[in-house]
């Protein structure tokens, strides 16, 4: 069942869409049917510019496995990331925590 | 049975709630005859395919079918990105959904070859929303809620402006036959949900059959998921069309029926 569930943060980024690059600033988070995917339910983001009217969106739908599998992929990558820059990545998560 | 095997299809405008003029996606027979109308209520990730495709399955069994863009207020956008601007905003208030549900209605009756029954049909949150307007519109002569989840809801923090009242507390102002369909291994609504929603109908004594499958769970008539489960599909489209036949007598005046 549709439930209307959304998880919203604000995000500093770029995402590539159908009109090219654009910039970010939100992020739409929900585990609901999806449109596209076959799966019964996905983890779907939507990657928004809310500043401008948030009409353009770079989505995804992931199975639950691969939603988990991608999060800690994400956390290795800065972890790893970090430590090889000195700390940028970690001041950017600063940035983005401070605006959210 | 009968079949319409020439339709036609077609998207076409019509007014919603407060005269606001939309969308919706129609088909009917093309043979001369009277067809009773069907509004077809999409699910909340939004106008899809698929609702077309059952909207040309309706057509092709002898009704007049409309499924309204019910939000066709964003714009003009490709309807999945459509559909994540109304989820991200909380979702369609009902009242609005039920000024397009007459709206649609209405457009079906102005038809020149509209008989005079109606029907209404909605799945997942469009079976919800048949429930409602079983429950509160007009001039609907038999609904089918397919796996409509909410109808009761157990939080009453899940109330809210959009969404203000329960339909299961509607349900004395049923007015018209209704047939459920539902999974068994459905989350929303539950097999225990679907037993409380018929229990307030029987107590009530409405007009109401309830199918249950076994080994299905959410939207198994959905050929463009892995929930879909043929055998339990066809079984509930017989139902289905058995359903409308005896309420809205769709072949009874038409004339070129193959």
């Amino acid at each position: 069942m549709c439930s209307y569930i959304v998880e919203k943060t604000a995000l500093i980024g770029s995402a590539k869409g159908r009109k090219g690059w654009m910039r970010i600033d939100a992020a739409n988070v929900y585990f609901d049917h999806p449109y596209h995917s076959t799966l019964d339910h996905v983890l779907a983001i939507d990657f928004t510019n809310e500043g401008e009217g948030g009409r353009d969106r770079v989505a995804v739908e992931l199975s639950a496995d691969s939603a988990r599998a991608l999060v800690a992929r994400i956390l290795a990558a800065l972890s790893s990331g970090e430590a090889a820059h000195g700390g940028p990545a970690q001041a950017a998560a600063e940035s983005m925590t401070a605006t959210a | 049975m009968s079949h319409y095997r020439a339709l036609q299809a077609e998207t076409v405008k019509f007014r919603g709630h407060n005269g606001d003029q939309g969308e919706a996606y129609f088909a009917g027979p093309t043979a001369a005859g009277n067809y009773p109308g069907l509004v077809v209520i999409h699910h909340l990730p939004g106008w899809d395919e698929w609702i077309m495709e059952v909207v040309r399955k309706l057509a092709h069994h002898g009704y007049a079918a409309i499924s309204p863009h019910l939000y066709f207020r964003e714009g003009s956008d490709s309807p999945d990105d459509i559909g994540a601007r109304v989820r991200a905003a909380g979702g369609v208030a009902d009242a609005q959904i039920m000024g397009d549900v007459a709206g649609a209605i209405a457009y079906l009756r102005a038809q020149p070859n509209a008989s005079r029954k109606i029907g209404v049909i909605g799945f997942c949150s469009g079976g919800r929303h048949a429930y409602l307007a079983a429950c509160t519109l007009s001039g609907i002569d038999a609904v089918v809620d397919c796996w409509g989840g909410n109808v009761i809801v157990d939080n009453p923090k899940d109330l809210n402006e959009k969404r203000p009242v329960a339909p299961i507390d509607l349900t004395e102002k049923l007015n018209c036959p209704l047939l459920g369909l539902f999974g068994n291994d459905d989350a929303n609504p539950t097999a225990d949900q679907v037993n409380r929603t018929e229990a307030v109908l029987k107590r009530l004594g409405k007009n109401y059959e309830f199918h249950r499958y076994n080994g299905a769970g959410h939207a198994f008539f959905n050929t463009w998921r892995d929930a879909y489960r043929p055998e339990q599909a066809l079984d509930g489209w017989k139902k289905v069309f058995a359903f409308f036949e005896r309420h809205l007598a769709a072949t009874a005046t038409s004339v070129a029926a193959e």
